[in-house]
């Protein structure tokens, strides 16, 4: 669930720098190739630098968060015949991980292809 | 078919599939034995990098140490498990794209300096061989307990199954026998998971069977049982924790960064096509690494539960054959302090230090020991690592699972010692001989010094698993530690700091390294009696010092940076072109 809303608002994110710095490409006087390639590569990577963000705010709260500084917190809450606590660090923490890194390569590929970088 | 001719018959059977795939796999070039020729699929090295990296700690161990120290156990499975994500988000593309051969290649390039190559060098062959020694022991183990040979038998057939694989196949052929070897380890871990989780609960699935009601009538969920059972014992309940936050919060963190900064999983990402594929292969060989440790907590609480219920209470000439099997190879004692011949089981040691039998045999027929018993009421000694070894004893499966457990074991051990090996080999033939001491080598040169250093290192490590120094257990910490205070910080600067120069660098490692070595060596070998939470440093213990050793070496890799010179600008063009996905090496079909 946090992870969606990150997901979604990262990607807004990024297209409105996109579109924005995009829209002030011509700005920079010369339309010469070396500067829309520096550009590129520039904005490429502030998006990267954004989604890394993102995700890695989710594997921190799942693992140092959930798992080990709340979880006296999080272990009043059953769930099934788990604490809630236990539960994310022995089982729910790893399922967030694999999740996160195919987020990260779905999200990751369409960033790519934006900017007309992907390696296909 | 008896269980021992059944072992023979899987451990025979996988041993020769592993010899065929190497045979079928030979490198010819230093590109075929370094990166495989850079042509695998995500998906195969995600198995083969699931292989390389569960090692016997993971497949033998871990269990274990969970069922004994349960929620603080989870540090492990947190920590090799979440590097994997930093592992995939912050260095295996880069490194793709970057597209050499090994670790201390990329920081010697990045850094223009053969002595940051080195350094790196230098904590890679540590890391590796402290590494290696523990896989070593789990094969032992292996072969002493289930095929009835001497360790140092099992030890150099272990060896030479390696040395054939390594030798001649390098990189190709690891990985593809990594990958038969991932399939005969998972299947070999989930068949009697599967079948205890059925037994306890009553669920085919562990992972719910670990949530799951016990089937005995007792209305209680496997944990809730086992926290009111071990309470009654005089335990602490299992689902929570004696380690202090801070501590589980550093041990977590150095055991993931480390993880991510191991050189022998790195390099398993150089092998790959393309670099959107180094992304997706990290998530592959995560989904296989979860599946083995989504399943270990439940083996860890179901073994746990199962002993318990088998041993406390019983008389010891009713004990189950699998307790004086163990009780032979010396992993079990019992000393019967109130001399009724019945096994009591409670908190506490029961003696002091492991077992040591004086060769006689007390009343009731058990192996007499010669350590002092303790005040205890406890009167077992169980060493953690026989848990997932014995598991299908302890619940009567059938002779063809305990025989596929050994195979699986060996598996788990010869795959990640292969790996090992091998980053060992090339860092010493590629970045020590072809690009430090002895440039003007050809490639075949090259080669055959690489073969060279693969049989050397498997000589080494074969004799430190034959002679195991006392100190293998404490200075598992160091690998990790090591790693995550030396190699993760500089590769993360390295593409994405571009002001970090060779200067910050070799400082910050250097510190990292140091401070985490002296930590580790004071608490652990020169005043061990000090190693207790008052002494610490910040409340944290040597297994999690390397946090921050890693947080120094970012401090003074930062601080240094700043007052020195910025690195030229090839280099800053290098980072630039690391970040950008497009244009990585052609890589050649198998």
């Amino acid at each position: 669930m946090g992870e969606q809303k990150n997901g979604s608002s990262d990607q807004g994110a990024e297209e409105g720098i996109y579109h924005h710095e995009g829209g002030n490409l011509p700005t920079h006087g010369h339309h010469d190739e070396e500067t829309l390639k520096e550009d590129v590569v520039r904005l490429y990577w502030r998006a990267n630098l954004k989604l890394l963000g993102g995700l890695l705010v989710i594997w921190f709260v799942v693992s140092f968060g959930f798992s080990i500084l709340f979880v006296d917190v999080l272990n009043e809450i059953p769930l099934f015949g788990f604490k809630l606590g236990f539960w994310w660090a022995q089982q729910g923490a790893i399922y967030v991980f694999v999740a996160l890194i195919f987020v990260y390569v779905v999200l990751m590929k369409r960033i790519e292809r934006r900017f007309g970088v992907d390696d296909d | 078919m008896s269980t021992a001719m059944l072992t023979y018959l899987f451990v025979g059977a996988s041993f020769s599939l592993y010899i065929g795939i190497a045979i079928w796999s030979r490198a010819g070039s230093t590109k075929e034995f370094y990166v495989a020729g850079g042509g695998v699929h995500p998906i195969a090295n995600g198995m083969a990098t699931a292989a390389d990296w569960m090692s016997a700690a993971s497949f033998i161990s871990m269990a274990g140490i969970i069922a004994f120290l349960g929620y603080d156990g989870s540090v492990y499975l947190l920590g090799w498990t979440g590097g994997y994500v930093l592992l995939a988000l912050l260095l295996a593309p880069y490194l793709r794209k970057f597209g050499q051969f090994t670790v201390p290649d990329f920081i010697g390039e990045r850094y223009y300096s053969k002595a940051a190559r080195i350094v790196a060098v230098i904590c890679l062959i540590f890391i590796s061989f402290t590494y290696v020694a523990g896989q070593m022991r789990g094969v032992g183990i292996v072969f002493s307990r289930f095929l009835e040979v001497d360790i140092t038998v099992g030890v150099i057939v272990g060896m030479g199954v390696v040395f054939v694989y390594a030798v001649l196949g390098g990189m190709k052929g690891i990985t593809y026998t990594q990958v038969a070897q991932y399939c005969v380890l998972i299947f070999a871990y989930m068949v009697p998971a599967i079948f205890i989780s059925i037994l306890i609960t009553g669920n085919p699935v562990p992972q719910l069977g670990l949530g799951a009601t016990v089937a005995d009538g007792s209305g209680l969920s496997v944990l809730a049982k086992l926290d009111k059972t071990l309470l009654d014992l005089g335990f602490s309940p299992y689902t929570e924790g004696s380690k202090a936050t801070v501590d589980v919060f550093a041990i977590t963190m150095a055991l993931m960064v480390g993880t991510a900064g191991l050189p022998h999983v790195i390099v398993r990402f150089f092998t790959v096509p393309k670099v959107s594929d180094a992304r997706l292969s990290a998530g592959y060989a995560l989904i296989f690494i979860a599946l083995l440790y989504t399943t270990a907590p439940a083996v860890a609480a179901f073994a746990r539960l199962n002993f318990v219920e088998t041993i406390n209470n019983t008389s010891y000439a009713e004990a189950p054959g699998w307790f004086k099997n163990w009780e032979e190879i010396g992993l079990i004692g019992w000393v019967d302090k109130n001399e009724d011949g019945v096994i009591q089981y409670a908190a506490g040691a029961a003696f002091v230090g492991s077992p040591t039998f004086n060769g006689a045999k007390g009343v009731t027929g058990e192996r007499s020991l010669t350590n002092t018993p303790t005040d205890s009421t406890n009167e077992v000694y169980a060493d953690r690592d026989i848990f997932v070894l014995a598991n299908p004893e302890i619940a009567s499966l059938p002779g063809w699972v305990i025989a596929l457990v050994a195979a699986g074991g060996l598996a788990a051990a010869l795959s990640t010692a292969a790996g090992l090996l091998l980053v060992v080999s090339t860092s010493i033939s590629h970045d020590l001989l072809k690009k430090t001491l002895m440039p003007e080598i050809t490639e075949r040169q090259e080669l055959l010094y690489a073969r060279i250093a693969a049989a050397v290192a498997i000589g080494v490590a074969g004799y430190l698993g034959i002679n195991p120094p006392g100190f293998v257990a404490q200075v598992v910490a160091f690998a990790f530690g090591l790693a995550a205070a030396s190699l993760f910080p500089a590769i993360l600067l390295g593409i994405f700091v571009k002001r970090m120069n060779k200067e910050g660098v070799i400082a910050g490692m250097l510190t990292g390294l140091i401070f985490t070595f002296a930590y580790i060596v004071f608490f652990k070998f020169v005043s061990p009696e000090l190693n207790n939470s008052e002494n610490w440093l910040f409340g944290i213990s040597p297994e999690g010092i390397g946090t921050i050793g890693m947080v120094l070496n970012f401090l003074v890799a930062f601080s240094v940076s700043r007052v020195t010179t910025a690195p030229p600008a090839y280099i800053q063009d290098l980072v630039d072109d690391i970040r950008m996905p497009t244009g990585a090496g052609v890589a050649h079909k198998h």
